[in-house]
């Protein structure tokens, strides 16, 4: 008696089960029914969302301007290569932005590289970590290739992604006053707060014989140059976006805006663009409509498959 | 070369032979690491792996961290190193039990008690009834008084009965305390495979007989691993010891099964490597000339003007890193270990144990399960296998008159009981017959019940159904019979002993009366070897009838027969016997002849029929099966007639006009030949007509249609679902699965002897039944199951879950991998063909092994479809047989089934892109709302 109640307890346990593979598990049998409802769903579900996404993307207001043709002046265009080498010619330039609709603050202000490889294996692994943390107590740059040092002195930050920091200034005028526009905060704080390190400070930077990009104030330690943390976080496509600043007033319908530029980078040696982008936001973020269209599209086929099972199922019915 | 054995000489031959130590072991504690590590990489896949690991060493073309490949390389290597090294220690410590068990050697000219392993070359070496042989000895005395001693050498030759083995001439007479003593050399050829010669030379130092060479033959040895049997004790010197001995020197790791899942994942990865090659020398083309057109515009790089001389294989070797994840590595340990738990499973199983004797199944080679799913052709033997190998007495024609007919059951049948009561003089003899004509030894418990210990399943029911009708065998001293029969005591003395031959087919003992003197030959044999010596004029034609009636049933006949000798006769042919038994050339077949000498003119007393039941559930299983598409082949020893009607009473065949039978038959070529071509032609007439067309075949038609008409026979075989070989001997069996398999077809052999073990281990897969005639076959094969019907589930459950499981999951592994690259691919597209990787190492190594590889597993759990539909539906395992082309066919179609894995992993690519790479540069751009969030 005890033992079959025992066999009867051993038989209940869950490794029992499992050595019989008997575990309960549910098997859903897709009957039409079923298929037709799971498709309704999705359609019900996806529409909406899809809607409701593409109406946030809508509501951002996005002005893009390409300026780096119309910035070199008319003469040097046939070699616009040695224009934008040759230091002596002020690389000065000013474009106007007139606001279609009305954009509420804060007003995001991008700069907007195409053609431009930050992704090359050779430029995203030209960088040191460890340095940007320690400073020149860290010693082994040999990640930093091929700009490790100079004048056998390490450069801080060193590597190719530092060296060729973009360095066009952008100024915004709007009815003869100067907007403001605020360059804080604009690098993750993550990175500000321990990527880069507080006391350290840039040193022998851009001092070589060829001069990449922006230079660097040594006197500000790297977690404060926001601008160096947001080109040092690389993108993944060829062409990106990176955050300027932002413009804390609200932009009126058919203000116009100036923008006075330095027109200091060199995208002309290989064809790439720059463009300037004034964008608000919405609760999704900036303007995508991808996310939207994929999922309204979802929803309408599953509908359609919806109904076509209908069809099928009334028309062949066993 | 030869070897000298100087018998009983302590020093000389201890350095020259090695010691009596067996050794498996593959490895040693030194050479572990290094022969493991050899042998790991000789397997394509490791070695390629290798490469790849060592190739990430480098710093300047590696796209990932280096742990990404030598974290997985590492733990895969230790995962199969510590399985062998697991296998090997158990391996010592069988090896070590067999070493140090104790035998009993003589040492300095006393007998003592040592360990096996300490035995030396030249040792005598003592053995008891029922021990192991610890090495290879040859004979110089047994307890017998003529030299004779039976060993079992099932290990060896996988034959369950017992052989003779007679000490040489030269020993013959030796007292019992002069072996100890006994000087001599043997001259004997150095170490060989061959267990069924050995020409060696014995002979003996003075004063020992003379110094005359004696030949020795096979027939004067005992090899390693027979058991001495039926003799109270023999000894014999030791020739090859150790690793050196018969067995061992024919010992060799049995080749490991391959399924056929195993042979298509190597193919599809050799198919992969491929591709994976066109792949990177594409992309490394693309990227050199990107290089020197787009990259050398781009300051902001960096490309020096000259580079190194490697230079062009830079991007080339980046690519074939990036894409080396293409071939997964996980795969090896995920399929090793689910295939472990298949095997669990079925051990675990309650289902499948045989309750009547407890003995669960259980699965010995734990990585061939999935191969049960692709099944094609079963293989079985009959008795034991399909019949339960319980032999019952059931009828019996004695005189021309038949008992048991109405009952069924002749021990019931008052008719007969009456006539034992009667002592009708046919039934005594008969009876007498049936009781003494046979090896069998009584043995008699304390409280006096006697218990029969028997070679034979026939002559136990024999022996037991006499025994029954009052005829008990009662007791054996030494050549002295006693039977009781009705309360009264005869006695008979045993003058010889003419044992069953398969040739024979029959055997014979010679016995004098007791009472009266008179000397009879006593027989039972096959209808065949007995019917034709009937004495001229005996009527047999009832004989012949019960025979077939008999056989009709299934049941298995023997005829009994007498004969009364007279004294001269018997002295005459005695010494012919004798002489025969101990001439050196040919023994067997002088025997034989000896033996045809007396066994004629034979006054036959009448014909049983034992009964071999089915086992339960034999006919079900069969039909199941058959409706799952496999087709049957039954390969017995057994005679025809009983084949074909056990064959028909479990579903094997149907009976007329649904089923038709065909017979291949004939004694010589030409008529094999004619006969095998009928059946071609009948058979490829009624291939298309919805028929059970069945070919039978004898082991004398198939020897010759195997050795003429091969290619006559492989068709009739592709042919043929049912087919049934009779006569057949244990290496025809392994042949016919040969045949099958070299068709490339699916082939199990399912048996329970001794006589199977050839052909379970030459068939993909082997199962073997734990059944009466012993554990060898259980052991030799690949399951082992309690009974038949059990293999229903084998085949059903268990072969179709794990087929299906391990489809899924080596499908799944390629694609994951498949997915991964594509994306990889499709990114440096975008990224400057220069060979960067979207993902970082961690990632990498978490998507191989944490996100894709252990969640996995769970599939092992998976179940398509619920045991019992299975088992209602058996013909769903069709789709598991023809897998082996639907699992063929995207390899056929393996670029399309790529182009599918491109355009899926454009497409997660594009959602990546679209959705995430905007999102993570608008995280950097702060676009989203993550970044205002972080405001």
């Amino acid at each position: 008696m005890d033992t079959d109640r025992e066999r009867h307890r051993a038989r209940e346990t869950a490794f029992y089960l499992f050595t019989q593979q008997s575990l309960p598990a549910c098997k859903p049998v897709l009957t039409p029914g079923w298929v037709i409802a799971i498709f309704l769903f999705m359609g019900v579900i996806f529409i909406p969302v899809g809607l409701v996404t593409l109406r946030a993307s809508h509501c951002v207001v996005e002005i893009v301007d390409r300026y780096d043709i119309d910035c070199v002046p008319e003469p040097s265009r046939m070699d616009k290569v040695s224009y934008i080498q040759d230091d002596s010619i002020p690389k000065n330039c000013s474009r106007f932005m007139k606001v279609h609709k009305y954009m509420k603050a804060p007003i995001y202000i991008y700069y907007q590289l195409d053609n431009y490889y930050q992704n090359h294996r050779r430029y995203v692994k030209s960088r040191s970590d460890k340095q940007l943390l320690d400073g020149q107590k860290y010693h082994d740059t040999s990640y930093c290739q091929p700009v490790e040092s100079n004048n056998n002195r390490p450069i801080v930050p060193c590597g190719l992604i530092a060296w060729s920091l973009f360095n066009d200034t952008f100024e915004f005028i709007r009815e003869g006053a100067e907007l403001k526009v605020n360059r804080k905060n604009i690098a993750w704080k993550s990175d500000r707060g321990h990527k880069f390190g507080k006391n350290v400070y840039p040193f022998n930077f851009q001092n070589g014989t060829l001069i990449g990009g922006g230079k660097l104030n040594p006197e500000i330690p790297l977690s404060d140059q926001e601008d160096l943390i947001v080109w040092m976080r690389t993108s993944a496509l060829p062409s990106f976006r990176k955050l300027y600043g932002r413009i804390e007033e609200d932009l009126d319908v058919d203000d116009v805006v100036v923008v006075n530029l330095m027109n200091n980078y060199n995208t002309y040696s290989f064809g790439g663009k720059k463009k300037l982008v004034l964008s608000t936001s919405s609760w999704l973020g900036g303007k995508n409509d991808f996310l939207g269209h994929a999922c309204v599209f979802v929803g309408c086929s599953s509908l359609t498959l919806a109904i076509i099972f209908v069809l099928l199922h009334v028309k062949y019915r066993r | 070369m030869k070897r000298y054995v100087y018998i009983n000489d302590n020093e000389s031959s201890h350095e020259l032979y090695c010691d009596n130590r067996i050794s498996n072991r593959k490895y040693t504690v030194l050479n572990f690491l290094p022969k493991n590590l050899w042998e790991q990489f000789s397997r394509f896949m490791n070695q390629y792996f290798l490469l790849i690991a060592c190739l990430q060493l480098w710093s300047l073309i590696t796209p990932v961290n280096p742990a990404s490949t030598w974290g997985p390389l590492i733990f895969i290597f230790a995962v199969s190193a510590s399985k062998e090294a697991w296998d090997d220690y158990n391996r010592y410590l069988s090896d070590k039990k067999a070493n140090e068990k104790l035998v009993w050697v003589v040492r300095q000219g006393i007998r003592k008690h040592i360990q096996a392993q300490d035995i030396h070359v030249g040792n005598i070496v003592w053995l008891r009834e029922n021990d192991e042989v610890p090495c290879d000895l040859v004979l110089i005395g047994t307890s017998d008084p003529q030299g004779l001693c039976y060993v079992e050498t099932a290990a060896l030759d996988g034959e369950t009965d017992l052989k003779t083995r007679v000490i040489p001439s030269a020993c013959m007479g030796i007292d019992f305390e002069l072996l100890h003593k006994i000087k001599g050399v043997i001259e004997c050829p150095n170490p060989d495979k061959d267990i069924t010669r050995f020409d060696a030379n014995l002979r003996l130092f003075p004063p020992f007989i003379d110094n005359d060479v004696c030949p020795l033959t096979i027939k004067n040895t005992i090899l390693q691993s027979c058991y001495l049997r039926n003799t109270e004790w023999a000894c014999g010197v030791a020739v090859y010891t150790g690793n050196e001995t018969k067995l061992g020197m024919s010992r060799g790791i049995p080749e490991p099964k391959l399924t056929a899942m195993d042979a298509m994942i190597d193919k599809l990865t050799g198919a992969i490597f491929v591709f994976q090659i066109v792949v990177v020398m594409v992309l490394g083309i693309a990227g050199n000339v990107w290089k020197d057109t787009e990259a050398r515009k781009q300051w902001y790089v960096q490309y020096p003007i000259e580079g190194p001389w490697y230079e062009l294989l830079v991007i080339p070797l980046r690519f074939e890193l990036l894409c080396s994840i293409m071939i997964p590595i996980s795969i090896k340990v995920s399929l090793d270990l689910v295939k472990s738990l298949y095997a669990k499973f079925i051990d675990w199983d309650t289902e499948m144990i045989d309750y009547e004797t407890g003995i669960p199944s259980h699965a010995t080679n734990t990585a061939i399960s999935e191969d049960l799913g692709q099944v094609e052709y079963i293989m079985t033997d009959k008795t034991g296998t399909l019949t339960e190998n319980r032999m019952i007495f059931r009828r019996c024609c004695i005189s021309g008159v038949f008992y048991g007919n109405e009952s069924g059951d002749a021990l019931k049948d008052t008719k007969l009981l009456n006539a034992v009561a009667g002592s009708s003089p046919d039934v005594v003899q008969f009876l007498t017959v049936m009781a003494i004509c046979n090896t069998v030894v009584p043995i008699k418990s304390k409280t006096g019940a006697i218990s029969y210990k028997a070679q034979s399943q026939d002559e136990d029911a024999l022996v037991n159904a006499a025994a029954q009708l009052h005829m008990v065998y009662a007791n054996k001293t030494a050549n002295i019979l006693e039977i009781r029969f009705n309360g009264s005591v005869i006695k008979y003395e045993v003058l010889e002993i003419l044992e069953f031959t398969s040739d024979r087919k029959r055997m014979s003992v010679v016995v004098k009366d007791c009472q009266n003197g008179k000397i009879v030959l006593l027989s039972k044999g096959a209808d065949e070897a007995i019917l034709p010596y009937a004495y001229v004029g005996q009527q047999t034609r009832t004989f012949i009838e019960a025979v077939e009636q008999y056989a009709q049933l299934g049941l298995r006949t023997l005829c009994l027969a007498c004969r009364e000798l007279r004294e001269d006769e018997y002295q005459e042919w005695s010494l012919l016997f004798k002489e025969a038994s101990s001439t050196l050339v040919d023994r067997e077949w002088r025997i034989a002849e000896v033996c045809q000498r007396l066994e004629h003119d034979f006054e036959v007393l009448g014909v049983t029929a034992i009964e071999d039941r089915l086992q339960d559930g034999v006919p079900e299983t069969i039909e199941t099966l058959r409706k799952a598409g496999i087709n049957f082949w039954m390969l017995t020893g057994d005679k025809q007639n009983t084949a074909i009607q056990i064959a028909l009473s479990c579903n094997f065949i149907s009976p007329e006009p649904k089923g038709q039978l065909l017979l291949i038959d004939g004694k010589t070529e030409d008529e094999v030949c004619r006969s095998l071509e009928r059946v071609l032609l009948t058979m490829r007439i009624t291939s298309s007509e919805p028929k059970d067309v069945a070919f039978v075949v004898d082991g004398w038609a198939l020897e010759i249609a195997l050795k003429h008409y091969r290619k006559a026979f492989t068709e009739l075989a592709i042919l043929s679902r049912t087919a049934i070989c009779c006569r057949v001997t244990p290496s025809q069996k392994a042949q016919l699965v040969e045949l099958l398999k070299s068709c490339d077809y699916r082939t199990l052999a399912i048996g329970d002897g001794g006589n199977d073990v050839r052909m379970i281990q030459q068939a993909d897969i082997g199962v073997g039944i734990s059944g009466r005639e012993g554990l060898q076959a259980a052991r030799a094969a690949d399951y082992s199951i309690g009974k038949f019907r059990f293999l229903k589930r084998l085949i059903l459950v268990h072969g179709r879950y794990s087929y299906n499981r391990t489809a899924f999951l080596s499908q799944y592994s390629f694609y994951k991998s498949l997915v991964i690259c594509f994306i990889q691919i499709f990114f440096s597209f975008i990224s400057g063909v220069s060979g960067t990787s979207l993902f970082n190492s961690v990632s990498l190594m978490a998507y191989n092994v944490f996100y894709t590889s252990v969640p996995v597993l769970v599939s092992v759990l998976d179940k398509d479809l619920s045991e019992g539909t299975v088992m209602q539906h058996p013909q769903i395992l069709f789709y598991c047989q023809a897998g082996r082309f639907t699992v063929s066919l995207p390899f056929l179609a393996f670029f399309p089934l790529l182009y599918n894995r491109a355009s899926e992993s454009e497409y997660i690519c594009w959602m990546v892109w679209s959705i995430f790479v905007p999102c993570n540069c608008c995280v950097c751009d702060h676009h989203t709302c993550l970044c205002l969030r972080e405001k």
